[in-house]
């Protein structure tokens, strides 16, 4: 019994709730999509709101666990994504079945992206503050940049590979991966929705067990206080970089989950504005906290969706609901108020 | 003597950089924050300009004067209405909400004149000089444009240390409380700030939309990330900073769309802010900031 | 001489800030289990001392020798690993991480495990984990602070910040304990029991100890030796009671109370 409750209590009690929520959403999800109760406009957003979460956890904790802005992220999703891309097109005769292909579609993507995210971590990590959001900002575009001018072909051959310009020349039976700025085309959707539900546990597991480690604690102390952690042996730039790594991996990840979802995927899909809006879940979320992630990247994204019948004034809502709410957690006049009133429901005496 | 050329075309794109970059320079500085809806307001100004010289058929002058009007006013608007109530607030709260004006001015802007690209009319073709034996043409445009940015550049800096307004903004920039307590409105300093900064972006808008004149809702978008990235180039805070910063990022620009690849011409523009960074990690011209231990 | 007697010891260590010196031909010898006393007037250098110590701040000259060895060209991060902790003149706690996670970070040398053994809670990292837990308990014990372990270390009162500091200075098992005003804001009941506690602890971890007071009735009643600061220069070094007879010293710093 105790121990059922130190697995599932105490300092894990919020990778409980979160698993909890998780597990029931999907479970709930899944009887809906069987009776036939679920639009299809929500169940074409099931494997993108999910994949969304895992990129908005990973993205928490940079911003939220190791205290770094990062403006970029964007870029590791994009790296998953086109990396997803060529595995699971380049191993479609080897591997028919589709769950193996995603799978490893996924593994592949999370080590590439864990590799850039370890050499962009090296300039990246040498900065503090502005400067290193500006430079996580710089990558995100290098990295658009970079698969927008890319053309990568496969055929009975094996690789073709131009840059800039498309002198790809293709056998018969040979497919274009990624085709410049068109990206990818004729991607097998492969991506299930039961898939990215366990990729997002997963990554509940991973982060909240790394945040209760020596790991996450050195992280949090250099976040919290950069010179006394130093002053207590611990190493700033190689406790974030483990940090950053991490979370590219697991971003890299969800961009695979992502990717493989449509039929078509280009670069310009992962530019600095898809960047801010994952940066808008996470702090709307509450900087290190898991489960208010979950939360808020599930309305974000789907309060455009449901606002469809505002029609053209639905973005405009969203941009008045996004700073209204913004300033209502933050101004202290009105927190002080809603203090008052919560303390007055509660009976309690305030002789003011 | 091509070289010349894309040097002063670079300079000319830099004038405008470094202009939209002053707003994102002192806003930092003396506001403390990221005014991510700085771009957007270049936006605003082009359309006003636009709609002046296209619609109501008034000469540049006046949609010169009606832009930079408009723009100082939504400025100032947004600080009361949006920033203000977030001074206490930590700066990546306040970086939200600035999205969320960047979200509204952009829909905002969609809703009221449509997501069509309107054309920019050629009201400023001041025409081309010819130099060098007709080795050399440039744009009369381009040359007024490096003219204007460094009259503002000059102008702003006299008007920092020798007006009280501008020892009132610098005091701001130092220490908020102090300041106030010595009798400085800092809403009003703040408020100042960012009239002057919105300004400029209207001044920037028409520059830019002379040269390339496409208008439409997300036009704010690419120089804004570009002006940004040239402010904290040069070192975010500093107004020598932004004027460096966005000269050579816009020379940069024009150099590697010319010898290197159109394409990749932001990559290159963005990898080299990476290496200067990693050199002068404040900035070019930025303060190293030491902790007090 | 033979370094190896001290357990710290400067040679002319100095520091230049622009044009301003701040520190001058500091030396010190502290044995390995000394109660040593750093005092001063206020702007002295003293806490800029301990930066040099501690490599905060990269000496313009001079040396310093932990234990024998040169540690002068060493990182923050080497000096602690070496054997040097220290606590700030301002607190610096991890305001976000509670009581005892504050004190387990300063504990991360002693029990290392993978990254992986983290992400996948493997039983290595549920037996080394354990034993943090009972090593942190226990330094809190001797503070009494273990009732607080959950508590966010920006939540405990002051006093309380002071001592979970020391506890956290202590859990990366220093031979060289570096302590900044421990006693500054505390009446006199903490500043007595902060006293025992400091004997103990000395006692207990077998550490040096050196330490930056105001209080007088602290510095004369605790430590062995004492150097003090003016100036950025030494004015004066030796036993307490030939400190408190020293007429520069009382003319410069001590006036003429106890």
């Amino acid at each position: 019994m105790d121990k059922l409750k130190k697995h599932f209590l105490g300092q894990n009690k919020n990778r409980t709730i979160c698993l909890s929520v998780v597990l029931i959403a999907y479970i709930v999800i899944e009887i809906l999509m069987q009776t036939g109760s679920l639009k299809s406009l929500f169940i074409n957003l099931l494997v993108p709101v999910t994949s969304y979460i895992i990129v908005a956890l990973a993205l928490n904790l940079v911003v939220g666990v190791s205290g770094e802005l990062s403006l970029g992220h964007a870029g590791f999703m994009s790296i998953g994504a086109f990396t997803g891309v060529i595995v699971a097109n380049v191993t479609s005769s080897m591997i028919p079945n589709d769950i193996v292909r995603l799978i490893l579609a996924i593994i592949a993507g999370a080590i590439v992206a864990a590799i850039f995210g370890f050499l962009i971590s090296i300039p990246v990590l040498k900065l503090q503050g502005d400067y290193l959001a500006i430079v996580t900002l710089a990558f995100g575009q290098i990295i658009k940049s970079l698969i927008n001018n890319t053309f990568l072909g496969f055929d009975s051959n094996g690789f073709h590979f131009s840059f800039i310009t498309n002198t790809v020349d293709l056998a018969t039976g040979g497919k274009m991966l990624i085709n410049g700025p068109i990206g990818a085309t004729a991607t097998d959707r492969i991506s299930t929705f039961t898939i990215a539900i366990l990729l997002l546990i997963v990554t509940i597991f991973v982060i909240f067990n790394f945040i209760n480690s020596a790991h996450g604690r050195n992280v949090m102390a250099a976040r919290d206080d950069r010179i006394a952690a130093q002053s207590a042996g611990i190493d700033i730039v190689k406790t974030k970089t483990i940090a950053f790594v991490l979370s590219a991996a697991i971003a890299g990840a969800a961009g695979v989950v992502y990717g493989l979802n449509f039929s078509t995927l280009v670069p310009a899909k992962f530019d600095f504005n898809q960047s801010i809006l994952i940066l808008v879940y996470v702090v709307l979320g509450g900087l290190g906290n898991m489960f208010g992630t979950i939360i808020s990247t599930t309305l974000l994204v789907l309060l455009p969706e449901l606002l469809r019948f505002l029609a053209n004034y639905r973005m405009l809502i969203y941009a008045v609901v996004l700073i209204v709410i913004m300033i209502f957690t933050n101004n202290p006049t009105i927190q002080g108020y809603i203090k008052k009133l919560i303390k007055k429901n509660r009976g309690e005496v305030n002789h003011e | 003597m091509e070289f010349l050329s894309f040097l002063i075309t670079g300079l000319g794109l830099g004038s405008v950089y470094a202009i939209i970059a002053l707003g994102y320079t002192m806003v930092y500085g003396i506001a403390k924050m990221l005014n991510f809806a700085h771009g957007d307001v270049i936006m605003v100004g082009s359309y006003v300009a636009f709609f002046m010289v296209a619609q109501f058929n008034l000469p540049g002058v006046v949609a010169i004067f009606a832009s930079v009007l408009v723009c100082t006013l939504l400025g100032v608007l947004i600080e009361r209405l949006a920033y203000k109530p977030l001074r206490e607030a930590s700066t990546l709260s306040v970086l939200i909400t600035a999205i969320g004006v960047s979200y509204f001015l952009q829909n905002g802007a969609q809703i009221l004149w449509g997501t069509d690209t309107k054309i920019f009319p050629n009201v400023f073709d001041l025409g081309t000089i010819s130099l060098f034996d007709n080795q050399l043409h440039i744009s009369v445009l381009t040359l007024v444009t490096i003219v204007i940015c460094i009259v503002i550049i000059v102008a702003l800096t006299l008007f920092i240390n020798k007006t009280k307004t501008g020892k009132a903004m610098r005091a701001c920039s130092e220490d908020k409380a102090t300041a106030q307590l010595m009798g400085i409105s800092v809403d009003k300093t703040i408020s100042i700030t960012f009239a002057i900064g919105s300004g400029l972006a209207a001044i920037a808008s028409i520059l830019l939309c002379s040269t390339y004149p496409a208008v439409n809702p997300t036009l704010g978008s690419m120089p804004g990330i570009k002006a940004f990235t040239a402010a904290v180039f040069g070192g975010i805070g500093s107004i020598s900073g932004a004027f460096v910063g966005g000269l050579l990022l816009g020379i940069l620009e024009t150099l590697a769309k010319a010898y290197i690849s159109s394409q990749m011409s932001d990559a290159i523009v963005f990898l080299v802010l990476i290496i200067v960074l990693l050199i002068k990690p404040t900035g070019l011209l930025g303060k190293e900031i030491s902790e007090k231990v | 001489m033979n370094s190896r007697r001290y357990i710290l010891k400067t040679k002319n260590l100095g520091i230049d800030f622009g044009g301003l010196t701040a520190v001058n031909d500091f030396n010190i010898q502290v044995r390995p289990s000394e109660i040593y006393g750093l005092i001063g007037p206020n702007g002295a250098g003293k806490t800029t001392v301990f930066n040099l110590l501690t490599k905060v701040y990269e000496p313009t000259r001079g040396q310093i020798y932990l234990d024998g060895q040169n540690i002068t060209n060493e990182s923050s991060v080497k000096v602690n690993k070496l054997g040097i902790a220290r606590t700030f003149q301002n607190i610096r706690l991890f305001k976000n991480m509670s009581v005892i996670d504050n004190v387990k970070v300063g504990l991360y040398h002693s029990q290392k495990y993978s990254l992986l053994a983290s992400v996948l809670h493997t039983p290595s990292y549920l037996k080394r984990e354990k034993a943090i837990e009972e090593m942190a308990l226990s330094l809190l014990r001797v503070f009494g602070l273990e009732e607080f372990a959950q508590v966010k270390a920006s939540n405990l009162p002051y006093g309380k910040q002071r001592k979970l500091e020391i506890a956290r200075a202590l859990a990366t098992s220093p031979k060289l304990l570096l302590l900044d005003e421990p006693a500054a804001g505390m009446n006199p009941t903490e500043t007595s029991e902060l006293m025992e506690t400091i004997k103990i602890v000395q006692d207990k971890f077998n550490i040096a100890i050196l330490l930056i007071e105001h209080d007088m009735k602290f510095v004369m009643g605790i430590c062995n030796q004492i150097t003090v600061l003016n100036f950025g220069t030494v004015l004066a070094c030796g036993t307490p009671e030939e400190i408190k007879n020293n007429p520069d010293v009382v003319a410069a710093y001590l006036g003429n109370e106890d």
